[in-house]
């Protein structure tokens, strides 16, 4: 299983074709507040982390998921090594 | 922050709707002449997005056995069924459902909403997992939300996916409850039931089927897409509505697992509501008699749909992949799908308007629901109102 670092380098590079011109992703920039990503849009990011590390992601944990750093964290948590 | 800004993309959404002087949800059905025409927002029109797949809502046998209830037994139960609102109606359709998908065990819920929440609710909880298409139902979120389940998506009517997921799961997956629909009510496919099945073979695991947009109209005995693929042995519970092919309102699961008679007695939304009133029940017990004495039905419905689907692929509308009850048009343009909900109003047909959130993605539908109540003049009429469309759905080659 992947490390937190490594979850958490993965979603910063696919969030930040997502931002505006010029705008610097970090792991704490806010997906929907921030980013303004709809529900599909964050689907579509949970796809991509899925099809990448070859897991997958409850829904459960998507309201605990507002940044990078969360998500890597709830993903680190639920796919214990 | 108040209580209510959270309701602002809706208010929005409904000064759009008032700009156009569109009135698509809840528009008023002022009078019926019949199953597929009345009159709407004091217009007469085709009824073309009713779910009235089978026309039982007007049926002479249906409406006589809702009358003779309603003399004998009053407007209401005022009770659930779990006090005093279990009458033998209920009991009698119970084992009538039963007898007809060949299962040895049903439950009647109040509304198809009440029955595929209550499932999903209640089936799989904490420590559980339940697998889902990502086109679910509503009240199927609803209720796996509920649960407290660990729930994970599967992309949209996609085996392999599934079968990915449940290889993830590792010896949970032999526990999972994977939850389908046999037809999708928002662009009318169907799920490759088959496929999934060997899924549920491969790793083993439940499965749901909602079979609310197929009863009495696919399989050879309108059991549904189960039927129709060979794999009712292989699906663990059936769910579904009376409000579509039945013609009235209220939801069922059928299923030979003889624990579900103990299940029935964990789910809220069975407990803690009122049971349908006999007048329904009845109406429900003489529509399931109808559509299994009228084969015909089916056949009419059928025929009505490829000409409705293939008439407006020849107009080179963008639409679902395959031919069924629900032939929706999809629009990319949110603003022109209202327009065109409009338009199709002021030619005589009224048919669904579905934006999202509500619809699958991005894109917004006219959606159909076909009848075997048209006659194949009024889908030519349908077809035509579409036609006349200055702003026409997203092109085929979309």
């Amino acid at each position: 299983m992947a490390d937190f670092a490594s979850y958490q380098t993965f979603i910063v590079k696919i969030l930040q074709p997502l931002a505006k011109q010029g705008a610097i992703v970090t792991e704490d920039t806010k997906l929907v507040a921030e980013l303004g990503l709809s529900s599909l849009q964050v689907m579509e990011l949970v796809e991509q982390i899925e099809d990448h590390f070859d897991i997958s992601v409850p829904l459960n944990l998507l309201p605990d998921m507002n940044t990078a750093r969360e998500m890597a964290q709830r993903l680190v948590e639920n796919n214990p090594s | 922050m108040s209580l209510f800004d959270k309701f602002q993309p809706l208010a929005q959404l409904r000064a759009d709707l008032q700009a156009t002087a569109a009135q698509p949800f809840g528009a008023a059905t002022e009078k019926l002449f019949s199953a597929t025409e009345g009159i709407v927002n004091g217009r007469r029109v085709i009824l073309a997005g009713t779910n009235n797949y089978l026309g039982m809502s007007l049926d002479p046998d249906c409406i006589s056995a809702a009358q003779q209830a309603l003399a004998d037994q009053g407007t209401g139960t005022t009770g659930s069924r779990m006090a005093s609102g279990t009458f033998a109606g209920h009991l009698a359709l119970e084992q009538e459902l039963a007898a007809f998908f060949d299962k040895s065990n049903a439950i009647v819920f109040s509304t198809g909403y009440a029955a595929t929440m209550g499932m999903g609710s209640t089936l799989a909880g904490p420590g559980d997992v339940i697998l889902l298409d990502a086109d679910s139902h509503a009240s199927i979120y609803d209720g796996v939300r509920l649960g407290g389940a660990e729930v994970i998506r599967f992309k949209h009517n996609d085996a392999a996916d599934l079968e990915k997921r449940m290889r993830r799961l590792g010896e949970r997956a032999a526990n999972a409850l994977i939850i389908v629909e046999g037809i999708y009510s928002m662009l009318g496919d169907q799920a490759p039931l088959a496929e999934i099945v060997d899924v549920k073979r491969n790793y083993g695991g439940y499965l749901m089927v909602d079979e609310a947009h197929s009863l009495g109209i696919v399989g050879a005995n309108g059991r549904g897409v189960a039927e129709q693929t060979g794999v009712e042995d292989d699906v663990d519970f059936i769910v579904g509505t009376f409000s579509k092919s039945l013609g009235s309102i209220g939801g069922y699961c059928v299923s030979n697992h003889a624990e579900l008679e103990t299940v029935r007695y964990a789910i809220r939304s069975y407990i803690f509501t009122a049971s349908s009133s006999p007048a329904v029940i009845a109406s429900t017990r003489a529509a399931l008699k109808v559509i299994q004495q009228r084969p015909e039905l089916r056949t009419q419905l059928w025929n009505n749909a490829e000409r409705l689907y293939n008439g407006l692929k020849n107009l080179g509308m963008r639409i679902g992949p395959e031919v069924g009850p629900v032939v929706a048009a999809i629009f990319s343009e949110r603003d022109a799908a209202i327009n065109s909900w409009k338009q199709l109003l002021e030619h005589g047909v009224c048919v669904n308007l579905v934006v999202p959130p509500a619809s699958p993605d991005t894109n917004s539908l006219l959606r159909c629901s076909v009848s075997a109540a048209h006659s194949p003049e009024q889908i030519d009429q349908i077809i035509a109102a579409y036609a006349a469309l200055p702003c026409n759905s997203d092109s085929a080659a979309n």
